[in-house]
């Protein structure tokens, strides 16, 4: 339909879009600032304090960053534990949500609502370190995995989405001859595809995004991940403010050295980026009716 | 006897005795339960057996003694807690941030809805919300990091500008009085965008003919947008407020534990954050376990709380 505009509904047209444009523009220049920054000299950062475009290129921080095992064995944790976790993740996840999509199983209704509970009471952060630390995983890289591995509002949400496909297709497999597990793997996963998508990109998201979990188990610096490792770099750049000052940095980083890990800190989610936004916001909305 | 035309010749058995088919039941879904067993034992031991943790809050609880080895306090920490100065204090925090956070951020994503639903180029509208979604997807160090880079009082472009126009800098990063806003200011930058995508959904079940109809009766943009799409957003923005009661006193954690400071730690310590630093980094197991366990009980109040509301309002409740 073409919607007449009046002379007052273009000025406001006009300033919408102007607006928005600012909105915009606030949320991705210092992104584009902190990129460019990481590639100019030292001298150019502290001179000129807002730049989009370096004068003159740089790789002084990346070849710095590249060339210590600090960093490299931090990114390689990093990797580590985004690749393990969503795949573990993933694995409970579907695993669990399957059979409690099930209308008809025993016991279904007392694991939700055990879920739900779980959801809305927890033991809190210092019996959760108990069980980590009782379980001998201080200091493992599975203590980034394990305690957070299945996210209650993903399992609600693949539950509803299972739970929406036409039961139909799941009986006339059966009456071919297929399998419980057959059937889960063979057709309800395929056509789980927008949603497996979503999940495993949230999840992976999650897992590359974590310093809280490495800095409550892990204290053995080689095995911290790069989100940690960048709190602690600027913890230390930090230092007059009163911070906690570590002593694995002897000197300040500098400028150019910050950026750089801050855009190390955030390159996968940034080249992630297009393919994630392609099914996200269909993939959340999806299984989100109740159910 | 006469049989209908169409009506079955037998009928299935219905006298199966229900114990034996419940039995049968099990044993036929044996594959469901195999599936089932690895996330329930995760349940098991990540969400319930830290809850029986809680114990810990009436103990006196040393590591060398074990949870079994412990003196029994009841009600000690509580006490000890309740009668501290930090409890004042850390209510104090959480409920400031908690309202601050109702105002400011609250409508944010509303506002961006509404603004980003009067688009009519496709583009456009796209391209905005492509990079306003970009911040959520990026971690509370990355935020905080940048934060750093902007407002540090050796450089930062924003303290540049400030400097410019006043003549003096201001230390945003280690001023009590700038904590709260600078918290603030944060959420909204990362979240505003994210909060939109709900919102937005919401608005794409609004029919046109409800538009056209406004139209025809006179209304101009600003009447459409008040009369016609803020209504159809009322229930979601009522179900998200409900929402954001219950979790009232969950301050984003990691978020303050990455703002927090010498300087500013009277104005930034929360409940979550103190729990944190009472109990992983000083060790006092049982008091800060008796802390949290006073936020979460709290917390389960509001939540339930919530829910009623959320039915009395008609909105069918969370669960």
């Amino acid at each position: 339909m073409k919607i007449h505009n009046t002379p007052a509904g273009r000025v406001f047209d006009v300033f919408n879009h102007i607006i928005l444009l600012f909105i915009g523009l606030v949320t991705f220049l210092p992104f584009v600032y902190i990129v460019a920054g990481s590639f100019a000299t030292e001298s150019e950062v502290i001179e000129r304090s807002f730049f989009i475009w370096p004068q003159t290129f740089s790789l002084n921080a990346y070849e710095y960053i590249f060339s210590t095992t600090t960093f490299v064995r931090s990114i390689g944790v990093s990797v580590l534990v985004t690749i393990g976790g969503t795949i573990v993740s993933l694995f409970l996840t579907l695993t669990m949500a399957y059979p409690l999509s099930r209308k008809g199983l025993i016991g279904r209704n007392m694991l939700l609502n055990m879920i739900i509970f779980t959801m809305v009471f927890s033991g809190g952060m210092v019996p959760t370190y108990m069980v980590v630390r009782t379980l001998g995983l201080l200091d493992s890289l599975w203590a980034l995995i394990l305690p957070l591995a299945i996210n209650p509002f993903y399992l609600i949400i693949v539950k509803n989405f299972f739970q929406m496909l036409p039961h139909e297709l799941e009986e006339s497999a059966k009456i071919d001859g297929c399998s419980e597990i057959g059937i889960f793997w063979r057709i309800v996963l395929p056509l789980s595809k927008p949603v497996i998508a979503t999940f495993t990109l949230f999840y992976a998201v999650f897992y590359w995004n974590d310093f809280f979990q490495a800095l409550l188990y892990i204290s053995d610096s080689s095995k911290w991940p790069v989100q940690l490792l960048l709190q602690q770099i600027m913890n230390v750049a930090d230092t007059r403010l009163g911070g906690e000052v570590d002593t694995m940095f002897q000197e300040p980083p500098a400028e150019t050295l910050k950026l750089a890990v801050i855009v190390v800190a955030t390159l996968p989610i940034l080249l992630f980026y297009p393919f994630l936004q392609k099914h996200f916001a269909k993939g959340i909305l999806i299984g989100s009716v109740k159910g | 006897m006469t049989r209908l035309k169409g009506e079955p010749a037998l009928q299935a058995p219905v006298n199966v005795s229900p114990k034996r088919s419940r039995f049968q039941r099990i044993l036929r879904d044996k594959w469901m339960y195999l599936l089932l067993l690895p996330g329930v034992i995760y349940f098991l031991l990540f969400k319930i057996l830290p809850m029986w943790g809680v114990l810990l809050a009436f103990q006196n609880y040393s590591p060398f003694l074990g949870f079994w080895g412990s003196e029994w306090v009841g009600f000690e920490h509580f006490q000890r807690f309740f009668s501290d100065p930090d409890f004042v204090r850390l209510m104090r925090n959480t409920v400031i941030l908690a309202i601050y956070d109702l105002i400011f951020f609250f409508p944010a994503p509303i506002i961006l809805a509404l603004l980003l639903n009067e688009v009519r180029i496709s583009i456009y509208k796209r391209t905005i919300q492509t990079l306003v979604y970009v911040p959520h997807f990026m971690s509370w160090v990355i935020i905080a990091s940048i934060s750093y880079v902007f407002l540090t009082t050796s450089g930062g472009i924003i303290n540049v500008l400030v400097e410019r126009l006043t003549g003096s800098q201001i230390s945003f990063l280690s001023h009590p009085d700038w904590f709260r806003p600078m918290i603030i200011a944060q959420i909204i930058w990362k979240e505003s965008g994210w909060g939109t995508v709900i919102f937005l959904a919401a608005l794409a079940g609004v029919s046109q003919e409800q538009y056209e109809a406004a139209i025809v009766d006179g209304a101009g943009r600003f009447r459409r947008m008040w009369h016609v799409t803020l209504p159809a957003l009322r229930s979601t923005i009522v179900i998200l407020l409900i929402l954001r009661l219950g979790n009232f006193l969950d301050q984003g954690f990691q978020q303050i534990y990455l703002m927090t400071n010498s300087l500013n730690r009277d104005v930034a310590d929360v409940f979550d954050t103190y729990v944190y630093f009472m109990g992983i980094t000083q060790g006092a197991f049982s008091y800060s376990t008796a802390v949290g366990l006073f936020k979460a009980v709290v917390g389960i109040i509001l939540i339930f709380g919530a829910n009623h509301l959320a039915k009395r309002f008609g909105q069918g409740g969370i669960f």
